[in-house]
């Protein structure tokens, strides 16, 4: 019989109040709670810190199997707990791929053993992500995994018959495909986004055009179908435009954006250093401008990190030889502070909806998202939103060091996660 | 100048013209009996060439070597390591033997840049083609051989290009002497054209300083030099323009289109020429055409430049970035 | 390092030791002597060293075509990349080296210069003849000689010596860059100005 008291913490950045958490339930929000310490309850005092729901992320590489020495489930679940996570989808580029119950079984058992985050495999979309062949998506879902999410992220499901028979196939389960958005053949040998920059530094160009025609075509299959489709990482203002419209017609459309996306532009691409290189590429400012907006108005449904962790060596190189990616769970939220919240887009129940409740429905995850009031699981994050501080990947949770922002000050430091009651992380450090 | 030559956008006007006067002098020296200088005697310059360029290398070779340095010619092409191991592990060993200059030729663009600013070695780093990006020394020898003839071997010391109009043909998307050539001939005050298919020319260029047009025959006569860039065949097959007899036929150069030039006007190309393709025999093999003296320059320019690098305990300084180096001598 | 220290701390006023007249009627001496002592001056070619060497170089010439009425071919050498204390500074800009059409090889070459101090220039001269040729012979001539000698040089022949301590500056002008005939001995700035 475990109880946590959270003194005087700003549910959802509202009026201070306490919350009562016995073993894995909420069960108490009020003012002046109190707890006997007889019975050995914990207290926090949050003194005025931001109180959210568990975030859920619905893209997160966590490398295993196959890759383990740029992340393994657990490191990568410590670096979600740290980031104030208590759910992530793992996507499916393993090696093996995740394309069948077994490979999904097994993430989601790791998951399970880790302890710090839950783990939500999603299962590919056509076998070896290769866009040729369904993957057996029945038994994925039917599997201990229960995946509703799936995707080819990393590639593109281009071939629209492919992708229609999945829209359709997944309906059976109320699944969803999520779409790694990127025409193949206006995207060979990209390295950059295609633009002003890219024309200067004689990298080849990753049009906006590539990913925008395809949400456009995805969109349009979904409805047809009268299935949902989510959209991953958008990173054009002119994908943002087609996801609107598709919206405006009511169709079932969902999507995401990184942080990166919401803060980091091409422009950076100048150093030539490999630690920006990320799929999609990082755009222009006036696509950043259009993607916060979209976030805040709700065009964009969620923030997903894309965290792509990748050994050092793999970036340590010229840009051509470099890996996509970057890794993001550890400073997601404040990133997403720092770009919507200071900068008055979003107010923090739009941040907890964005970064918990949205992407949990998304995913049809059970147990998150759920609002902070008594009788929901105790997945709980407290984020000290005064701490201003520069990035030091050295402190970082994760195997990988391959963030856009070392040494960049970036506000907000999360002081706790709860996962079921449990705390995975206690002042900042994971418990 | 800066310690590294990375990009022809690196160089101030004053920077440019220097190096042209420097090569100046060095050409006069190939025409000496003894074309050696003991300048850089005991200094190391190392050719890393990731890339196969016999002409570079031995342009760099030649350049090191008339002016003394000691020259190590590393090929790393056909490495077994993964591209990216071997930048980093090759700079290491480099830096470990010395290398007091690294001149490097790599198909991914930026490399030279990430060798220059990664912290990997310690000497200066000349960018002798990286991918797509840029071959300033290529822009300064093509700036040189321009210089020479339509300003005059002396009487273009210390000048510019102030208001020749240079004309640049072919595939600008994928070259890296258009984009080291534009940057240099701004500075240089010259007024570049681009021409070439709308395929072949690269979004984003209308933030360039230059022109761009589709129509070679309307700008030809409007032209002090037309340089022509080699358009790689295998182009031809990811549809950048249907045939090469019509690429030929649109943007070549042949003997009427040369016959529309001022009289002046000269005929330029990086090399090696695809005759028949971007230009024709005729045109190649006329005086009008530089490709042969441009081999020439070249050495001139890279002992020009190796020398204003290495020469001293740092870069030349031009007045641009602080005090003349004209200073009175001990005696 | 104090024999590489430039002039370019003078400290104004300088003095002028020698005026417009004095420098005339020094080369015209000067010109007379090589006549006498190169027996007709008909093999002896001018190789001023850049900036001012350059210009006595063509004035000398002048006289020597005047005193022998022949004309006497000059032209110019560029010691900069022979010099050895290159490494002391930045790269140096080049000046041009420009000989005479008919060359060097088996004539008498006269090195002319402005002020001879350390002899690393006239060193360096030497390096840079061997390279272009043999001559038969090489002789130095100089506007001032102000000692200090820091190699085993001297020259043929001398304008004026000009005994000087080694905090003390000779700077020549000459009309062709500095609008005006004078040498000008000055004192160097407190601080040493050998860093360049």
């Amino acid at each position: 019989m475990g109880q946590i008291l959270i003194r005087g913490a700003k549910i959802l950045g509202g009026e201070p109040q306490d919350v009562l958490i016995t073993d894995e339930t909420i069960t108490a929000v009020g003012t002046d709670l109190t707890v006997s310490s007889a019975e050995g309850a914990q207290v926090i005092e949050a003194d005025g810190k931001i109180l959210l729901p568990g975030l859920v992320d619905l893209h997160t590489h966590l490398r295993e199997p196959g890759r383990e020495d740029s992340e393994t489930v657990l490191t990568g679940t410590k670096a979600a707990a740290v980031g104030g996570f208590t759910a992530v989808h793992a996507m499916a580029n393993t090696f093996p791929v995740a394309d069948t119950a077994g490979v999904v079984e097994q993430v989601w058992r790791l998951g399970k053993e880790s302890g710090y985050c839950d783990v939500q495999p999603v299962g590919a979309v056509t076998v070896g992500l290769e866009g040729k062949k369904l993957a057996e998506l029945g038994a994925m879902h039917d599997s201990a995994a229960g995946v509703r999410v799936f995707s080819d992220d990393g590639k593109c499901v281009d071939d629209a018959v492919i992708m229609r028979r999945a829209l359709e196939y997944v309906k059976a389960f109320d699944g969803v495909v999520a779409q790694h958005a990127q025409e193949p053949r206006l995207t060979e040998g990209a390295q950059m986004n295609e633009g002003i920059v890219s024309a200067e530094l004689g990298l080849g160009g990753w049009p906006a055009v590539a990913e925008e025609s395809i949400i456009a075509r995805d969109v349009l299959l979904a409805a047809h179908v009268g299935s949902r489709v989510h959209i991953c990482h958008l990173s054009t203002a002119g994908s943002v435009e087609i996801v609107r419209w598709a919206k405006s017609k009511g169709w079932n459309v969902t999507a995401e954006v990184t942080p990166h996306h919401l803060l980091l532009t091409d422009e950076l691409v100048r150093s030539y250093n490999p630690v920006y290189k990320v799929n999609p590429p990082l755009r222009t400012e006036a696509d950043v401008m259009a993607l916060r907006e979209a976030l805040a108005d709700g065009t964009i449904d969620c923030v997903a990190t894309d965290h792509a962790p990748h050994p050092h060596e793999d970036k340590d190189c010229e840009w051509g030889a470099a890996a996509m990616g970057m890794v993001g769970l550890e400073t997601a939220l404040s990133v997403v502070q720092h770009t919507m919240v200071d900068s008055g887009l979003l107010d923090w129940a739009g941040v907890a909806d964005r970064m918990s409740f949205r992407p949990a429905h998304i995913g049809r995850l059970e147990g998150h998202g759920r609002p902070v009031s008594a009788g929901e699981p105790a997945n709980l994050t407290l984020l000290d939103s005064a701490y201003r501080g520069e990035v030091d990947p050295a402190h970082f949770a994760s195997r990988s060091r391959n963030t856009p922002y070392e040494g960049r000050e970036l506000p907000g430091r999360v002081t706790h996660t709860f996962l079921r009651g449990r705390a995975t992380v206690v002042d900042g450090k994971l418990a | 100048m800066k310690r590294h030559l990375i990009s022809a956008a690196d160089l101030t006007r004053d920077d440019a013209v220097l190096i042209l006067d420097t090569a100046e002098e060095m050409a006069r020296v190939a025409d000496r009996p003894i074309k050696k200088l003991p300048t850089l005697r005991g200094r190391t310059v190392v050719n890393l060439f990731f890339e196969d360029s016999t002409r570079t290398r031995i342009s760099f070779e030649a350049a090191a070597k008339r002016l003394s340095a000691d020259v190590i010619n590393f090929s790393a092409k056909g490495s077994s390591v993964s591209k990216g191991e071997s930048l980093k592990d090759t700079a290491l060993t480099l830096e470990a033997m010395g290398a007091d200059a690294v001149v490097i030729r790599h198909h991914d663009s930026g490399a030279p840049h990430r060798l220059a600013t990664s912290g990997w070695i310690g000497g200066s780093v000349v960018n002798a083609g990286d991918g797509t990006h840029e071959h300033p020394t290529q822009a300064l020898l093509d700036a040189f051989t321009m210089r020479r003839r339509l300003v005059g071997v002396d009487a273009g010391l210390g000048h510019d290009l102030a208001g020749r109009r240079i004309t640049i043909v072919g595939d600008i998307l994928h070259s890296r002497v258009a984009r080291s050539n534009v940057h240099l001939l701004h500075t240089l005050g010259a007024e570049v054209t681009l021409v070439a298919p709308p395929t072949l020319v690269p979004i984003g260029v209308e933030r360039w300083p230059c022109e761009v047009s589709y129509d070679l025959d309307a700008v030809l006569a409007k032209s002090d030099a037309v340089m022509m860039l080699r358009v790689q065949r295998e182009r031809m097959n990811a549809a950048f323009f249907p045939t090469e007899r019509e690429y030929a036929r649109r943007y070549g150069l042949n003997g009427d289109r040369m016959a529309r030039m001022p009289e002046h006007a000269i005929v330029m190309h990086p090399g090696p020429m695809n005759r028949g393709m971007e230009i024709t025999a005729e045109v190649a093999d006329s005086p009008r055409c530089t490709a042969v003296e441009q081999v020439a320059n070249g050495v001139s320019i890279r002992m020009a430049v190796l020398y204003l690098l290495l020469g001293g305990n740092e870069p030349a300084v031009t007045a641009g970035n602080g005090t003349s180096t004209r200073t009175e001598e001990s005696k | 390092m104090d024999a590489n220290s430039s002039e370019a701390g003078v400290q104004l006023p300088a003095r002028p030791v020698l005026e417009g007249p004095d420098i005339a009627r020094m080369l015209t001496r000067i010109a007379h002597e090589i006549v006498e002592r190169a027996k007709g001056a008909d093999d002896v070619v001018l190789l001023g060293i850049p900036t001012r060497g350059v210009f006595l170089a063509r004035r000398l010439a002048a006289k020597l075509a005047e005193i022998t009425g022949r004309t006497v071919p000059v032209g110019s050498l560029d010691i900069t990349m022979y010099r050895d204390d290159l490494r002391l500074g930045p790269a140096r800009t080049l000046a041009r080296t420009d000989i005479p059409g008919d060359g060097i090889e088996g004539r008498l070459v006269l090195l002319v210069d402005d002020v001879l101090f350390s002899g690393r220039t006239i060193r360096a001269a030497l390096d840079a003849l061997g390279d272009i040729g043999r001559p038969r012979a090489v002789q130095l001539a100089v506007l001032v000689d102000r000692g200090h000698r820091e190699l085993p040089i001297r020259a043929d022949y001398v304008g004026k010596n000009l005994p000087t301590s080694l905090r003390e500056t000779v700077k020549v002008q000459l009309t062709e860059e500095d609008g005006r005939d004078a040498v000008l001995l000055g004192v160097k700035e407190t601080a040493p100005a050998g860093e360049r």
